[in-house]
């Protein structure tokens, strides 16, 4: 088989296996664990597949372009290392499957455990396989994902929510800072290449950079790794179900951060820095967690915390720089997977059978579960170190490096080997508390359930690793030996230094060292054994020292004190602070550009003033000043200015030569104020108060200030506009488009052909922003709930209808609607006028001014009046308006248009233009872009309709007012109900 | 004329900005709409301020920038003048419905000081 493809698939199969299992229906537990049985037993194939080549020295490559301009490629690369580390990820994980398709219940959604499984196989296989260090780390991120998600899983409980969250955290940072860290390195080797990284050693090491780098790539494996500090997150995701933490806290997850420190070893390794940070983080990391493993009551806290220790162990030969204890590091990474895997996976029996973890509890089980009491009996003396079992092996090798260390601080190396002994005599420790205080002593009493040996293939796991712990401890050289040799010359290269794996290597300091611990930790254990019987949870003297509680207080003030202060300090969620804000900047911004750039006369001589003009725009610009004067105590004032100004624009637009601008200006301009005017109904009356005093100075200084701003913004305006208008414009697209507007685009009117030819695209997308704006305000206002104070009739309307109703009485004339029959009659007159108004601007729009913009507001315009004046329900009777359809037939329309090109073979939208002769009407341009321009006059219609109608039946249907905020409704149901009654 | 054209500018942009900054939502719709009209001045005047230069092409003709006013930011504004229309009916619905909400016409919905 090819490289490539037994690489990918190696990755690929369990991410596809996870895709596969997520979709089993939630019963489906025999059938997702044998997909994620097969899946890891696959794996665990084809790294067999790949050993002939990587055991004769041979490295499986396979590269595929990613980002090659970035120097980014996806590279899978299978060295002796990463074949015995993906040989345990889909080993144990088969063996973790199997344990588990047994330990689950179930009443658990069991195929999403093993989706969740094999996603963090796939995501380790992808670590220890990738060749390049940017891959390495997002595929490092996905075990901390994945590993949430397990840890998680049992999400109904507090404590699982709270251990995944923490883990998350803390390894999601660690690889953050990892991310960094690898940037740097590519930084200074130039590619990310690992085979590249690797072949750098001497330019790393010397690098001014260095440090930075090593900090940083260090922070993401001792995280992941839970060396102290941040050894806390640990023993919480032990929330997790136990074949979980079997597979992720022996074999993988905390052992990537291992993997990539040996990974990086031969260039990260030798200097003082690396003796300093991994050594100390191994040191104390190694007693701490073999002193705090003794006092845990919890089976799996104490597996926890003794996992921590022996990661401390690995990470501490790691950190010596010695060949000798790299292979003593691998060796022991190899040991402790098999033996803690084992055990974790008895705790899972215990509990399981028992019902319980807490060792004061339980006790005896000997009797009820011999074979599982056995097994977990070898398991423990593995752990300890017991000769004859491989724990003991890789901790004299250990002991032998503790011996012969040399360290950058004179200090350390003495009280290296007694640190060394007293760890392993509290390993010695913990370990027997496990076997005897589970195993041993008088039959338990009072546990939930009755204990029984599980049954035989949810043993079988556990069979295989403590045969592999006995067959590795008595015959070493002939069973791990080739794999440990693989692995540690694809680190070293060829400088391996002489090791011996022999059980026997005579009567030497450290073997002394080693019945020295064991007698030690026998000896503790019978001192403690009262106290611990009856203790409390965790450490004597460092019992108040919680990680978790630190953890949480620093989480507390990060993302809730500090964050609400700093928000305090720099957020507002006032609206006007931030607008002034805003406009500060824009003003500070130009004045900036001014400044830098300076700002010299134009090079046009200005037009002479026409005195008709200025006369006009000093009425647009008394519109202006009143509009902004009376907007709050006088809106229909404000309104009538605003109409104004708009007419003043519209003028300009025809002044200077836009004749299809005035039109557009001049129709929008009064469907915009009849929109307004429907809306002042629903705003509260305001008065003007008369105070003597005037406003406060608060205010006074808030509208100097406001006034500033406004006056700052608009004479910068007027200057920037001024200077803009007195240079000669760019010729940018103008030229051109003037040139081929008849040639090409078959239409005199060079706008028109601009909107819906040459940029029919543009167009395009601004109607449907139009639509979408107009189906938003229906969809708002189907809910519209007014204020209290707005429901009732205005007073103006009910003193004009209680008159009405007098006069009626009284049988005089002069009502209202009697005042309104000239209007009335004239605007229905009018109606068709302005309809065929309407098509003519529609069909001249290409030649002449016109187009679909202006003639869709004209038809909303006449529609319009027909409300106005006969009012909504003499109109509805007669016309059947629907605006909806007229917005759906513009979109389908227009859109359309654009499609046809594609059956003629031409690009989204390309026009066709021709001219017919049509009888009376005459001859007309029948371009595609007429079409177009239809589409774009219904929508226009049918927006601005949907708008105004949806606003002007508000006045007509009946309302309830939305009750204030304490008021509201007391649940979702009730406000749900009264909702449901008012459509 | 330019300087005509060119105060008027500022003017609405000043009496737009006031209104922005105010706290009712009346005014600010009421600023928003000078401060479109403003805009779209601005953006037809960089084609240059020429009265009397023709819009329409002669038949059969390709024009030229000699004898006819620049219609690219005429395009432009032609389609602001449009969506400045949708967003105005936006925000006054918005605003009615925030008002219907919570019962006041301030731009935070809540008085000052409550």
């Amino acid at each position: 088989m090819a490289d490539a493809t037994l690489l990918l698939i190696l990755v690929g199969l369990p991410f596809a296996g996870a895709a596969v299992a997520g979709l089993m229906p939630t019963g489906a537990r025999n059938a997702a664990s044998i997909l994620a049985g097969a899946v890891a037993l696959a794996g665990l194939g084809l790294v067999g597949a790949a050993y002939p080549v990587v055991s004769e020295g041979g490295v499986l490559r396979a590269e595929f372009a990613w980002m090659p301009t970035l120097g980014l490629n996806l590279v899978l690369r299978m060295d002796g290392f990463a074949l015995i580390f993906a040989g345990m990820v889909t080993g144990i994980g088969a063996l973790v499957v199997l344990y588990a398709r047994y330990y689950m219940s179930s009443d658990d959604p069991v195929p999403r455990f093993f989706s969740f499984l094999l996603a963090f196989m796939g995501a380790m296989t992808g670590v220890v396989v990738s060749g390049n260090l940017i891959q390495l780390v997002f595929f490092w991120e996905l075990t901390s994902l994945f590993s949430f998600l397990l840890i998680g899983y049992w999400h109904h409980t507090a404590a699982a929510r709270d251990g995944a969250r923490m883990a998350l955290t803390i390894t999601g940072a660690g690889g953050l800072a990892l991310f960094a860290g690898v940037l740097v390195l590519g930084h200074i080797v130039g590619s990310y290449d690992l085979d590249a990284v690797l072949a750098a050693g001497d330019r790393i090491r010397e690098h001014p950079l260095y440090l930075s780098a090593l900090i940083l790539i260090l922070l993401g494996a001792l995280t992941k790794s839970a060396q102290f500090p941040f050894h806390f997150w640990l023993p919480h995701a032990m929330s997790a179900p136990t074949p979980v933490s079997a597979y992720l806290h022996s074999a993988t997850l905390v052992k990537a951060g291992v993997f990539l420190m040996a990974r990086l070893w031969p260039v990260l390794s030798g200097t003082d820095a690396w003796i300093l940070i991994v050594g100390t983080a191994g040191l104390i990391t190694l007693v701490i967690g073999a002193f705090i493993a003794i006092f845990q009551n919890d089976l799996k806290g104490l597996l926890a915390y003794s996992t921590i220790s022996h990661l401390g162990l690995i990470t501490l030969l790691l950190g010596l720089n010695s060949k000798l204890a790299l292979v003593a590091a691998v060796f022991h990474t190899l040991n402790h997977a098999a033996f803690k895997a084992s055990l974790f996976m008895a705790a899972g029996i215990i509990d399981h059978e028992t019902g319980t973890r807490d060792i004061r509890r339980l006790s005896g089980l000997n009797r009820s579960m011999p074979f599982t009491s056995r097994l977990a009996l070898v398991a423990a003396a593995a752990m300890a170190g017991v000769p004859l079992l491989n724990g003991f092996l890789s901790k004299e090798m250990f002991f032998a490096e503790a011996l012969s260390a040399e360290a950058a601080l004179p200090g350390v190396l003495n009280i290296l080997p007694l640190a060394a002994m007293l760890a392993s005599a509290f390993a010695v420790t913990y370990s027997l508390r496990f076997i005897h205080g589970a195993f041993f002593g008088p039959d338990p009493v009072d546990l939930p359930r009755q204990p029984h040996e599980p049954v035989a293939w949810m043993r079988f796991p556990v069979e295989i690793l403590v045969l592999g712990c006995i067959m590795v401890g008595v015959l070493p050289a002939a069973t791990i030996g080739p794999f440990l040799d693989v692995a540690v010359r694809s680190v070293l290269g060829d400088d391996v230094p002489y090791y011996s794996l022999a059980v026997w290597h005579g009567f030497n300091r450290p073997l002394v060292m080693s019945f020295v611990a064991l007698a030690g930790g026998v000896l503790l254990y019978l001192l403690l054994q009262r106290r611990l019987q009856s203790g409390e949870d965790g450490p004597p003297l460092i019992r108040r020292i919680d990680g978790r509680r630190i953890f949480e207080r620093t989480m507390v003030f990060l993302s809730w004190r500090l964050a609400r202060r700093v928000e305090g300090l720099t957020g507002t969620r006032r609206l006007q602070p931030q607008l002034r804000l805003i406009v500060g900047a824009a003003i500070l911004a130009a004045v900036a550009a001014v400044w830098l750039r300076g700002l010299g006369p134009g090079n046009l001589k200005p037009s002479p003033v026409d005195p008709v003009l200025a006369l006009i725009w000093m009425v647009g610009a008394a519109c202006a000043l009143g509009a902004a004067w009376q907007a709050k105590f006088h809106r229909l004032a404000a309104l009538i200015l605003l109409g104004g100004v708009g007419l003043v624009v519209c003028i300009t637009f025809v002044w200077f030569s836009a004749p299809d601008l005035a039109l557009t200006q001049l129709t929008v301009e009064v469907v915009t104020t009849v929109l307004l005017l429907l809306g002042l109904r629903w705003l509260p009356k305001r008065l003007q108060v008369a105070d003597e005093r005037g406003p406060e100075v608060l205010t006074r200084t808030r509208r100097i200030r406001d006034l500033t701003l406004a006056v700052a913004a608009g004479g910068g305006m007027a200057l920037f506009a001024y200077a803009v208008m007195t240079r000669t414009p760019p010729e940018l697209l103008a030229q051109d488009f003037l040139r081929r507007a008849y040639t090409e685009g078959g239409g005199t009117n060079v706008v028109n052909v601009i909107l819906v030819d040459f940029r029919g695209f543009d167009t395009l997308g601004e109607i449907f922003v139009v639509a979408t704006v107009a189906l938003v305000t229906y969809a708002l206002l189907r809910r519209f709930r007014p204020a209290p104070d707005s429901v009732e009739l205005p007073e103006p309307q009910r003193d004009q209808l209680e008159a009405d109703a007098a006069r009626m009485r009284d049988g005089e004339a002069g009502r209202l609607a009697d005042w309104l029959i000239v209007p009335f009659t004239l605007t229905r007159l009018i109606f068709p006028v302005m309809l065929t108004v309407a098509v003519f601007l529609l069909l001249r729009g290409h030649d002449l001014p016109g187009g679909g913009f202006s003639a869709g507001m004209v038809v909303a315009i006449a529609i319009i009046l027909q409300y106005m004046i006969g009012g909504t329900d003499w109109t509805e009777r007669r016309l059947r308006l629907l605006p909806q359809l007229w917005v759906g037939v513009g979109l389908l329309l227009a859109t359309g248009t654009g499609l046809a090109a594609w059956f003629f073979g031409r690009p989204f939208l390309t026009t066709y233009f021709a001219y017919a002769e049509l009888p009376v009407i005459g001859r007309i341009p029948t371009a595609s872009a007429l079409l177009f321009d239809i589409g774009v006059f219904a929508l226009v219609v049918g927006a601005t309709l949907l708008m105004l109608v949806a606003l002007a039946h508000q006045s007509v249907r009946g309302h309830r007012a939305t009750p204030r905020p304490p008021a509201a409704p007391a649940t979702r149901e009730a406000a749900r109900a009264a909702a449901a009654g008012e459509d | 004329m330019e300087l005509v054209v060119s105060i008027g500018i500022g003017v609405l942009v000043g009496s737009g900005v006031w209104l922005l900054l105010r706290p009712r939502t009346f005014q600010v719709v009421i600023g928003l709409c000078l401060l479109s009209y403003a805009v779209n001045l601005f953006i037809f005047s960089t084609g240059g301020l020429r009265s009397g230069a023709a819009a329409i092409l002669a038949p059969g003709e390709a024009g030229s920038l000699a004898q006819y006013a620049d219609p690219v930011p005429q395009a432009l504004v032609l389609t602001a003048i449009v969506i400045g229309f949708a967003t105005t009916a936006l925000l006054l619905v918005l605003l009615l419905a925030a008002r219907g909400l919570t019962g006041t016409d301030h731009v935070d919905g809540r008085e000052r000081g409550r």
